[in-house]
């Protein structure tokens, strides 16, 4: 089998992504060199024809845009934040959370001020207030989003909330769950024409973890 | 008159391949100048494809722009034909912020449009000329082909205004089931209500394989006539070596304010965006008040760079006079053994 014809697939770095090769794996994809303990970021099983490779978590939608990876595996926020133009085939359901709207407890929101977000996710924040027509200002950043609250940075936070500890740590509380969030299987929209056999068979061994 | 293939860089020669395509099928050449004022993509701003126009105020004071679109240009210039039919095509530079890109991009892109008296047809000749077109470029392609107003009746059946109408047309775009379902939960529609809509868009391939159903689920949802028009029109590739690589697919999706009927989208493997977009668009006709209806389709050949570079000029030559039934400019020769 030619390297052309092996069904790509990024696979994001971490807890999320070890998951989702057991299941890739048990429905036919096994690629057991990815499981020895090394610095290689690229496998392949040619009898399974497929190659995995491990990318950032937020870089799998463009990895799989761009038609480097035929599929992946990426998470509903970044789908929602980037809409990248890729199909969203199925709901893995695993790697479960919520997009959610924190603040600091004793924190008593005036409507007739402009209220400060910090967030990672400004599309996500942007449209959810959008929606209610409620004026913001957008602060973004890219990581500890809890601490803004606390020093006057933000009144609220748009953030991923797992099980709420780093919240409850940082005196914060969720106010609002905007969307919850889960592992999305995303195909390019021509690697699925051209592999279409070989993302059929996945998804068919996937059934039971999807929805 | 020969032009030597070697001389031309892999945009013109694949622009040339194309319009001498559309040439030899009657079709007529449109010019156009490369400013347009800016009121009317600011009046049509979702048809475009990109959300930024480079505008400029010209020496009378009017405020114009580079033109990020040829469509609605030619929709703009050219008069009602009534019973007569338009036939045009274009090889035209165009300005867009590009999905992913930093900034302008300047790109280059091929089409033909049919306006005046459009029927099944003309609708089937447009079609006919896409997947030439894309077989012309390479032998690996698919055209996924739709029906945007059965598409539209099936989500009429389920959606209960226009932002639901939106939010589960875009996830038909995304061959989303999951979203679909998830956003008539939250309506609070009975549960299975989507379950006709899903089906219709699970079935995608080839006509002879999915028409059937197609047919069975639009004749059971009081939109069969939509179906049989569809059928009808790809029923010209029954038997052809294009039979397989048209596809019935419902993810083919346009905004219903510009789009309806019969829309299509043209794949090449190896290329990560449609190359090829195209369809009926008399709802846009209307919105610029005119009666004409119209179909047409755009190759982006800016897309076409990567395969133009994996597989670089022959060196032979190309001569104006030659079929347009010649062999892809693509892999040919690469694919032989790569398998």
């Amino acid at each position: 089998m030619s390297g052309n014809s092996l069904m790509n697939v990024a696979l994001p770095k971490g807890r999320l992504g070890e998951k989702v090769y057991s299941l890739f794996a048990e429905a036919g994809f096994e690629c057991p060199a990815i499981l020895e303990n090394s610095r290689k970021l690229i496998f392949e099983n040619t009898d399974a024809g497929v190659r995995y490779f491990w990318v950032k978590p937020s870089d799998v939608a463009i990895y799989v845009a761009r038609g480097a990876a035929d599929i992946g595996v990426a998470g509903k926020d970044i789908l929602l934040e980037y809409r990248p133009e890729v199909y969203e085939l199925m709901d893995l359901g695993i790697g479960k959370c919520r997009m959610a709207v924190a603040a600091p407890k004793d924190f008593r929101e005036n409507p007739e001020r402009t209220l400060r977000v910090a967030t990672k996710f400004s599309r996500i924040a942007r449209d959810y207030y959008g929606s209610m027509g409620r004026d913001i200002d957008i602060i973004h950043l890219n990581g500890s989003i809890e601490i803004a609250p606390i020093l006057g940075l933000s009144d609220v936070i748009v953030d991923i909330v797992e099980t709420g500890t780093t919240l409850k740590e940082n005196n914060l509380e969720v106010r609002e769950t905007i969307v919850p969030i889960s592992a999305r299987l995303i195909a390019n929209k021509s690697g699925f024409k051209f592999k279409r056999a070989a993302i059929e068979r996945l998804m068919a061994g996937l059934g039971g973890a999807g929805k | 008159m020969e032009i030597r293939d070697d001389i031309l860089d892999d945009r013109e020669r694949i622009g040339f391949r194309l319009r001498e395509l559309y040439h030899s099928h009657g079709f007529s050449r449109y010019r156009m100048g490369k400013f347009e004022e800016y009121d009317l993509y600011s009046r049509n701003k979702d048809f475009l494809l990109s959300d930024g126009v480079i505008t400029f105020t010209d020496t009378n004071g009017r405020l114009m722009a580079l033109k990020p679109d040829v469509t609605l240009s030619i929709v703009k210039n050219i008069r009602d034909r009534g019973e007569g039919l338009e036939k045009l095509y274009y090889c035209e530079n165009v300005y867009r912020v590009s999905e992913g890109a930093d900034g302008f991009r300047e790109e280059t892109q091929v089409g033909i449009e049919c306006m005046g008296r459009i029927g099944k047809r003309t609708i089937g000749e447009v079609l006919e000329m896409a997947a030439e077109s894309l077989g012309a470029l390479d032998e690996k392609w698919v055209l996924e082909v739709s029906h945007l107003d059965l598409l539209s009746a099936m989500v009429d059946g389920v959606a209960l205004d226009g932002d639901m109408r939106d939010r589960i047309l875009r996830c038909a775009g995304e061959k989303n089931p999951h979203g679909i379902s998830e956003i008539c939960r939250e309506a609070g529609l009975r549960a299975g209500a989507e379950e006709a809509l899903l089906t219709l868009l699970s079935v995608y391939g080839p006509p002879r394989q999915v028409m059937p159903a197609v047919r069975k689920l639009a004749e059971e949802n009081g939109c069969g006539a939509y179906a049989r028009e569809l059928g009808e029109i790809v029923a010209a590739f029954a038997g052809t070596d294009a039979a397989d690589k048209i596809w019935i697919d419902f993810s083919a999706t346009g905004d219903p304010k510009y789009y309806n009927g019969i829309a299509f989208k043209g794949f090449i493997e190896g290329i990560p965006d449609p190359v090829l977009s195209g369809g009926q668009y008399d709802a846009l006709m209307r919105r610029m008040h005119r009666k004409d209806r119209a179909v047409g389709f755009a190759v982006f050949l800016n897309r076409l760079d990567g395969l133009a570079e994996a597989y670089p000029a022959s060196g032979e030559s190309v001569s104006r006079a030659q079929s347009s039934g010649s062999e892809p400019l693509g892999r040919k020769e690469k694919e032989a053994g790569d398998e």
